[in-house]
């Protein structure tokens, strides 16, 4: 595992009501963590503050190379992805959604194609890369954002909730992409999910949240 | 009656004739028109994304002021220009009154608040998850801001085809500033006006038959556009 994230007394409140209240981690062994815990526990909150999309308002994030704390750039942004719950789809082909974060990064030409090609096979989308992504049902859309992610090869991978709005078929889809991932790649994967038995199903290390808190992990 | 009928025939025949008057007066239309609304649109989309996405004081303030402007009277417009240019005013030693420049910027004046108002609509129509799923995929601010104009992007033509309609329909504005100048300064708005008062019907009917066409282009490119935009 290159890069490891480690959390210390993280504290987030939204218009006066707390939703974390001091978690503390480290991500440091690989594999796939499942962040686990009712409705409201803190889960999709503290995933966006570990990709760094929101400050936490106390404590400390830092992604650390070695015992190294690295920079919090663009360039470490770069390094990770998160996948909504809702997954943000551009008015384009299956194919530009999946390479826009190629792109962003100047990757072009044939290794461009070659990763998106690589990533929609990898979710059983290539048959549809030339079609609108809004066309797409909600469990095809859903796995094009793991695609998406898929093909920036990212080193700690962000997956929030992603089946819970998808059906039966399309969730063991998902799963089986998510530990074929897991064989494939060296990225950490932290998934958050309220299914415990897919929590079970999926995870190497599972991480309890209740009210705010990590309380098992 | 016979009069119109008589009116719509020659008109018929200048057109089929590409007569060159009619043309040169069609060409200065399309370029002064054409002109005004790349600079809108040049200014404006930029202008109407940062009011769409960035937080400043008086941003409320700014977007009623476009809101207000889209409305702009053009011969109001017409006398701002003509007082801002005129050899006693403050440009005069620009020298571009009664010059196609100064009727570009005129049309440009009441472009522009068309183009950022229709502009702003559709970009914060933009799903505020697309920001969200650029900033995920490690996209900068500006590439993310860049994303959601290419998302607005047919909203942001419907805004730039809407305010050309208004341009190269007006005729207020330009008339005063551009003074109407055969050859120089004359466009299809004015040469109907000036035609019209002189009772020569056949060159303004032509000219109206024209310009009625250009509209119906800009109306069904506008209608594909939106079409297009528009996902089953």
């Amino acid at each position: 595992m290159n890069m490891t994230l480690r959390i210390s007394n993280i504290y987030k409140s939204y218009n006066g009501r707390s939703v974390l209240k001091g978690c503390s981690f480290s991500f440091d062994r690989g594999g796939i963590y499942v962040l686990t815990g009712h409705n409201g526990s803190g889960k999709s909150t503290l995933l966006r503050i570990c990709a760094l999309l929101e400050p936490p308002d106390r404590g400390e994030i830092n992604y650390l190379s070695g015992s190294n704390i690295i920079k919090k750039d663009t360039e470490l942004k770069r390094r990770m992805t998160l996948v909504l719950p809702k997954v943000g789809v551009f008015n384009t082909t299956v194919f530009k959604n999946v390479a826009y974060g190629l792109k962003i990064r100047g990757i072009k030409g044939n290794k461009m194609e070659e990763r998106v090609n690589k990533a929609l096979d990898f979710v059983g989308l290539a048959h549809k890369k030339d079609q609108n992504a809004l066309t797409l049902s909600s469990g095809e859309t859903q796995r094009l954002g793991i695609a998406r992610a898929m093909a920036i090869e990212p080193e700690i991978l962000f997956l929030d909730e992603p089946t819970a709005s998808v059906d039966m078929e399309n969730t063991e889809i998902i799963e089986n992409i998510i530990l074929n991932m897991k064989r494939k790649d060296k990225s950490t994967i932290v998934i958050t999910t309220h299914d415990m038995s897919q929590a079970e199903r999926l995870g190497d290390t599972m991480l309890i949240m209740s009210e705010g808190r990590i309380i098992q992990g | 009656m016979d009069s119109i009928i008589e009116g719509f025939k020659k008109a018929f025949i200048l057109i089929f004739n590409l007569n060159t008057e009619l043309l040169g007066i069609i060409f200065l239309s399309l370029k002064v028109s054409g002109s005004a609304l790349l600079v809108s649109a040049v200014i404006g989309i930029p202008l109407s994304a940062i009011l769409g996405l960035k937080k400043f004081p008086a941003k409320g303030f700014v977007i009623s002021l476009m809101n207000t402007f889209m409305g702009l009277p053009p011969v109001v417009v017409g006398l701002f220009v003509y007082i801002l240019l005129s050899r006693s005013g403050p440009l005069g030693f620009m020298g571009l009154l009664y010059t196609p420049s100064a009727m570009v910027i005129a049309q440009t004046i009441l472009a522009l608040p068309i183009v950022v108002s229709l502009c702003h609509s559709a970009i914060v129509g933009v799903d505020p998850i697309i920001k969200q799923a650029s900033m995920t995929l490690g996209a900068t601010p500006f590439q993310t801001t860049i994303t959601i104009i290419k998302e607005a992007r047919y909203g942001i033509m419907s805004g730039v085809i809407a305010a050309f309609g208004r341009v190269m329909a007006e005729v207020g504005a330009i008339l005063i500033v551009g003074g109407n100048i055969a050859g120089y300064t004359r466009v299809v708005t004015t040469t109907i006006a000036l035609e019209t008062d002189k009772g020569n019907f056949e060159l303004a009917l032509a000219l109206g038959i024209i310009l009625l066409t250009i509209s119906l282009l800009i109306n069904v490119v506008l209608h594909f556009i939106q079409k297009k935009g528009m996902v089953k």
